[in-house]
């Protein structure tokens, strides 16, 4: 799977390169700024890029609108941003073409090695990895919209991992339960939140979100 | 001018002209209180002074004061109290101050020339009125056999009386209609002159303003040094040791107890995470990230995004203002916002900003129940001081039952850099 790597800590990139090459992913360039960032982007098209939001040469949110530049250009570009911190506005930025294949990580999540290689095959493979921080203050902050009180703490507990980009398998893992029973707490979610069903991973994501959002 | 415009209009004047009239008996009212402070002054010999001369001062004061309000209400211009205030309330000290203040001689010079000023000015146009309406009534007076009544010169046996009289009268009434507004402008301009603090009164009170916004303004920045060095040694800096401490057992245990030394290392990763969280919490603190990024407009956005309540925000702002003001102004709105969240009641909240006349002005409002005031160390007061270090100014309107909308001021200019948010989105 090749990869472009978008950081200008030098530390943190040589870190990186060695974590992505021991999980067999190919790092096809490594850049520390935003246009060269975007140039790599869009030359060589790769099947995931991880990206850090603040970089040379202004230091403020370079790496992000690089990112969202590049998937103008490229339409669906997969992109994982990782963050020293964690803002809705900048989540909301990244969901907003809506053409999923996009995550949006604390650096923090890199230490759970395996859990962040997870995430990066789930936004190459076009789907969401949502930080469980930016989720928890949507939740926390959509708790006053009257359909979410009527949740249930189990479907909210499946609709805060779902958000997150997680499948219902995966949720299944987490929760302890069957992927039968998650199926059916997600249809209740659904129900109680009416929104329409729908079999694919990543429009739910976007549809949770958006509802969260109140786009 | 309509008829109606016009009965309206010359309404106006004579009361003008009526109420001009009605003070100079205050005007002249106000010379007594000249002896009445002098005489205390050699009476605080015997200690009688004391009480009289506070009692003197504070009704001359008053009294100016109520010049000082009509004559701000004529010219549309505030004029200040320029007292010095006690340091202290025992009452030799005020004494003191009153003695040694500018401004009470300024109020007793004040009080010939204002009872001199108001006597004219009070009767010029009353006269011109007077006069005015008696050239009309003059050819009734002689035609009824008071011949020998003079009206400005002219007499029942001048040639063409009969029409001269009137005529004059007219000249009169349009000589007391330009008049009647300038007679009070002008008593205004007189009270504003005499009054009104002196520049040097105004550069004293400033330079006393800066002092203490500025002792406030480094007493804040200890403080906050204080908290983020404390913050730093609890929390950061004691996890990053503990990680050490745990990766160096880890080390140890590896060849003996692999099992223990996985432990170790998931222990020492979390705390890594946790000290991260709590650098992360500690940066926020001391300069959002958002607003280095976004400048106000997208970190207040990005405010009202997490905020629990729904935040309406609206911001128009051409460029950014200078770091130290742009923060300032974060932290107060952040401020504002969480006591929103806490204290009102509230379901909804609003903000807008705008940049006018040299100012960023910035107001906070929410639908709660209202009653929010600044008490002394209370958080509202502390935003007062944070504004106060750019010469700021918080005001805060939040009757009982609400709503509670607070305005704040802040002497600034913009960059002509616009920061745009990347997608438009926002």
């Amino acid at each position: 799977m090749r990869v472009v790597l978008g950081e200008d800590l030098v530390l943190l990139r040589d870190g990186l390169i060695r974590l992505l090459q021991a999980y067999d992913f190919d790092v096809v360039e490594a850049v520390d700024s935003g246009p060269a960032l975007l140039k790599a982007l869009v030359d060589h098209r790769p099947d995931v890029a991880v990206v850090d939001v603040r970089l040379p040469p202004t230091f403020t949110d370079e790496g992000l609108r690089a990112a969202i530049e590049a998937r103008k250009r490229v339409p669906g570009l997969p992109i994982l941003v990782l963050s020293q911190y964690v803002e809705q506005l900048y989540a909301r930025e990244l969901l907003s073409d809506r053409g999923g294949a996009v995550g949006y990580l604390l650096k923090d999540r890199v230490s759970d090695v395996r859990q962040f290689v997870d995430a990066i095959r789930r936004v190459a493979a076009g789907g969401t990895a949502m930080d469980p921080e930016v989720i928890t203050q949507l939740l926390a902050r959509g708790a006053r919209d009257q359909p979410l009180a009527t949740l249930t703490p189990r479907e909210r507990e499946v609709l805060s991992l779902m958000a997150e980009g997680r499948s219902n398998g995966a949720i299944a893992g987490r929760l302890f339960v069957t992927e039968k029973a998650v199926g059916k707490h997600i249809a209740n979610i659904f129900g109680k939140l009416d929104l329409p069903l729908s079999g694919d991973d990543n429009r739910r994501v976007l549809a949770v979100l958006a509802y969260l959002d109140g786009v | 001018m309509t008829d109606h415009d016009l009965v309206r209009e010359a309404r106006t004047r004579l009361t003008q002209a009526a109420l001009g009239l009605a003070r100079t008996p205050l005007c002249v009212a106000g010379l007594l209180l000249v002896p009445l402070q002098l005489n205390a002054y050699p009476l605080i010999l015997v200690t009688i002074g004391v009480p009289f001369l506070l009692l003197f001062t504070a009704l001359a004061r008053r009294y100016t004061g109520f010049f000082r309000w009509w004559a701000s209400r004529v010219l549309g211009v505030e004029i200040p109290a320029p007292y010095r205030l006690p340091e202290n309330r025992g009452p030799m000290t005020r004494v003191r101050t009153i003695a040694t203040d500018p401004a009470t001689w300024r109020d007793m010079a004040f009080l010939p020339v204002n009872a001199f000023v108001g006597i004219f000015c009070g009767m010029m146009p009353v006269a011109f009125w007077v006069n005015g309406v008696l050239g009309f009534v003059m050819p009734l007076i002689w035609l009824d056999n008071g011949r020998s009544v003079e009206y400005v010169m002219v007499r029942y046996d001048t040639p063409g009386n009969f029409v001269l009289a009137p005529l004059l009268g007219i000249a009169f009434l349009v000589l007391a209609w330009w008049a009647t507004p300038r007679a009070a402008r002008l008593h205004a301009t007189v009270v504003k002159w005499l009054l009104a603090p002196s520049t040097k009164a105004t550069l004293t009170n400033r330079v006393r303003v800066l002092a203490d916004s500025r002792a406030d303004t480094v007493d804040a920045q200890a403080a906050e040094l204080r908290r983020i060095e404390r913050d730093l040694h609890d929390g950061a800096q004691a996890r990053l040791v503990a990680l050490g401490m745990n990766l160096g057992m880890a080390e140890e245990l590896m060849a003996r107890d692999p099992r223990a030394a996985q432990e170790l290392l998931a222990e020492a990763r979390q705390s890594s995470t946790q000290a991260l969280a709590e650098l992360r919490d500690l940066v926020r603190g001391i300069h959002p990230p958002v607003l280095a990024d976004r400048g106000l407009d997208g970190a207040l956005r990005a405010l009202a995004l997490a905020h629990p309540l729904p935040v309406e925000v609206d911001i128009e702002l051409t460029g950014r203002p200078e770091a130290p003001v742009e923060s300032a102004a974060y932290f107060a709105v952040a401020e504002t916002l969480t006591n929103v969240a806490k204290h009102s009641g509230a379901t909804g909240a609003w903000v807008r900003v705008r940049h006018e006349d040299g100012r960023l002005s910035l107001m906070i409002g929410d639908d709660g129940h209202g009653g929010a005031v600044a008490t002394e160390n209370g958080g509202l007061r502390g935003i007062e001081r944070r504004l106060a270090a750019f010469d700021g100014t918080l005001g805060i309107a939040s009757p009982v039952g609400g709503p509670t909308i607070v305005t704040m001021e802040l002497p600034c200019a913009l960059s002509s850099v616009k920061t745009s948010s990347s997608s438009g989105t926002a």
